[in-house]
């Protein structure tokens, strides 16, 4: 069956211009499809690129080549007013930081309601209220919360009211920026689950950008290792753990430490070497990166032909 | 082992306009020499006011040390003057903070901020500082180290900058180094190098660790002994294999369980920890964690448990722990873990037995 192809990011490229005519290469040509219905975790280290990424398909930043077809249309063309609310509509956005992503000065209604007044959703102020209050339920907070300001609420409770605003007009789909990186350990699982919830209910599709590898994992249907501006791997969720391929995933993988005191005493790290010369992404030369190659169904690796060989001949 | 920090009954508190906020109740624990002792639990739960206290860094106003001792070379450093402190705090005792990008200072070179110590303690200048200060960049794995010295803390990396820190912490050969969420601002794999460093400083120079943090895979991978605090309290402590592997407190559980580990089945949901922690402004009466506790009894919210000694090194404060309290089967995650490794420990036995009934 040929699942829908919800989003297809075509060779995208983010560069920043950092004066004295330097360039750093945040993003640098990546291509990657999301299925409707699925989550894509994207995975990387500080600095990789991987915000930037979600940043440039929802418009965040104009990108500098490259294109982003969601429902089959290219959405960084548009120049019309209605159309961009109509994408502005299906797509929402996740903040990493609950505390620098709600407006201290708006109630925590009004920080809801932004978008439904925006696309006018609501007919009546009955009517917008009510939607606030059934928001403010799903996310597992209560009416009497919509007169209060950000401040009153821990930081579980903000990323609440910051996944309320996305849903509030009703979006197919979510790029969630670390959306859990802020909060506790015992908060982060509440908003995992609360996430992956209202997925199921509401048939969303999700990217999700994030360094804690264990957590992604657990929510994600495919993950997608970035480095330096580009995906090294990309792979079903299951499959990058259990056959890691790139040297740069195995690296990563083996840095995690599990809450497992024999595991930890066994674990041995790989470190991976980078075989760029500089920081690659950050200079003005062109980095040669070897393409993507589909190794096993749907398991997609950067490998250079003599690699790639060294691969298949380990296979057999 | 020998205990070279002994901190008892601690208790520290902040008066503020709400009222007083009381971070620390009552914590008690030793720290024997060259081990690793680790503290974890939730922001707010009071790990790093106690580290602060120790280190009598303490502001006060607001903060203050209502009650406890906290004995360390024969000193009670809850009752030093700062005159007295001074002589400790750096040398025999040293810290490393969380954010390298704040706990360093931009405006001095990296070997100003290095011999700052070595002048103030060891009374070393000149040649002889900047001969340690070389010594302490390469014992913390900083490539080229003379030009280092003449570097500025933005022109380093996260990493790099964190191990200037630790050098800096490890300038006068503490023999107690508390470590404040060190690796929780880097990247997994600085995380894995920045461990590692601590691992073999430690093996080097035999100083015994407290290791503060919220990630038990960090925990796992470092600790000897763990204390794990909510609300202000410790409320079990033990072995590193006892809190991973024969866990008590129905806090611990919740902790334990709610990490995501690889194996998870993805269609079931992560076993979280409902609710939020307590305002310590007006701490519960009974049990802190009663209100969030799925195991919680009647007595859980009227009286507060008493610490119930498992092992030699094992200890919780769980009324479950009580002889006339019922058999509960903790969670799933808790379970398998216990039959994998300790198969044969009274508390897999016990599971078996609840499991059974």
């Amino acid at each position: 069956m040929e699942r829908e192809k919800l989003l297809e990011v075509r060779d995208l490229k983010q560069h920043f211009k950092i004066g004295r005519g330097r360039v750093v290469k945040a993003v640098d040509g990546i291509s990657f499809d999301i299925y409707k219905g699925e989550v894509l975790g994207l995975v990387g280290e500080s600095g990789c690129g991987k915000s930037t990424t979600g940043r440039t398909i929802i418009g965040l930043y104009d990108a500098t080549d490259g294109d982003v077809i969601f429902k089959g249309e290219n959405v960084h063309d548009k120049k019309s007013k209605a159309e961009k609310l109509k994408f502005n509509r299906a797509m929402q956005m996740i903040f990493q930081d609950p505390y620098a992503s709600l407006n201290p000065r708006m109630t925590v209604a009004d920080i809801i309601a932004e978008g439904i007044d925006i696309h006018g959703l609501a007919k009546t102020k009955e009517d917008r209220m009510n939607r606030v209050y059934d928001l403010l339920e799903t996310v597992g907070l209560t009416k009497e919360h919509a007169s209060r300001y950000p401040h009153e609420f821990s930081g579980g409770q903000r990323q609440r009211i910051g996944i309320a605003r996305a849903l509030a007009v009703e979006p197919d789909f979510i790029i969630a920026d670390e959306p859990i990186s802020a909060l506790d350990v015992s908060i982060q699982a509440q908003v995992v689950n609360l996430m992956k919830e209202l997925q199921r209910d509401r048939d969303l599709t999700y990217l999700f950008i994030a360094h804690d590898l264990s957590m992604v994992k657990y929510i994600s249907d495919r993950i997608g290792v970035m480095y330096q501006g580009h995906i090294v791997e990309l792979a079903p969720a299951d499959r990058l753990y259990e056959n890691p391929i790139h040297a740069y995933t195995k690296s990563l993988l083996s840095a995690i430490p599990l809450p497992d005191p024999e595991h930890e005493r066994t674990r041995k790290r790989i470190i991976y070497e980078s075989k760029s010369l500089g920081a690659v992404g950050r200079s003005d030369e062109d980095s040669s990166i070897p393409p993507l190659r589909e190794v096993e169904p749907g398991h997609f690796v950067s490998l250079t032909d003599a690699e790639y060989e060294a691969y298949k001949a380990q296979l057999v | 082992m020998e205990t070279i920090l002994s901190v008892r009954d601690l208790a520290v508190s902040f008066h503020t306009y709400a009222g007083t906020v009381q971070a620390v109740r009552n914590v008690s624990f030793d720290l024997k020499k060259g081990e690793t002792l680790a503290i974890v639990g939730e922001s707010g739960s009071g790990k790093s006011v106690t580290s602060k206290a120790i280190m009598r860094l303490i502001p006060n106003p607001p903060g203050e040390i209502t009650n406890g001792e906290i004995l360390f070379d024969g000193k009670d450093l809850a009752k030093l003057s700062e005159k007295e402190m001074l002589k400790i705090r750096g040398r025999d005792i040293a810290m490393i903070f969380q954010d390298p990008m704040t706990s360093l200072n931009p405006t001095m070179t990296i070997y100003k901020q290095i011999a700052e110590g070595l002048k103030q303690h060891q009374g070393l200048r000149g040649e002889d500082a900047k001969k340690r200060a070389l010594e302490l960049l390469t014992l913390v794995g900083i490539p080229n180290p003379e030009a280092r010295l003449k570097q500025y803390p933005h022109q380093l990396s996260g990493g790099m900058r964190q191990r200037i820190v630790i050098a800096i912490a490890l300038a006068c050969n503490p023999k107690v180094l508390i470590a404040d969420e060190p690796t929780t601002a880097l990247d997994v794999t600085i995380q894995a190098q920045i461990l590692e460093l601590l691992k073999d400083i430690q093996q080097k120079t035999g100083t015994a660790i407290i290791f503060i943090t919220h990630d038990l895979g960090v925990v796992a991978n470092m600790a000897d002994r763990v204390a794990v605090m909510y609300a202000g309290k410790i409320v079990e402590k033990g072995t590193v294999d006892e809190i991973f592997y024969e866990p008590r407190h129905p806090y611990a559980w919740g902790l334990l369980g709610s990490m995501p580990r690889p194996t998870d089945d993805p269609n079931q949901a992560l076993p979280a920890i409902p609710g939020t922690p307590p305002n310590l402004l007006n701490p519960p009466k009974g049990d802190a964690f009663a209100p969030r506790n799925p195991y919680a009894m009647k007595i859980d919210f009227e009286k507060e448990p008493p610490m119930f000694q498992i092992s030699d090194t094992h200890y919780a404060a769980t009324w479950l722990l009580h002889p006339q309290a019922p058999q509960v089967t903790p969670p799933p995650a808790i379970i398998d873990l216990a039959l994998k490794y300790r198969p044969d420990s009274a508390f897999a036995k016990s599971i078996g037995k609840g499991g059974a009934e």
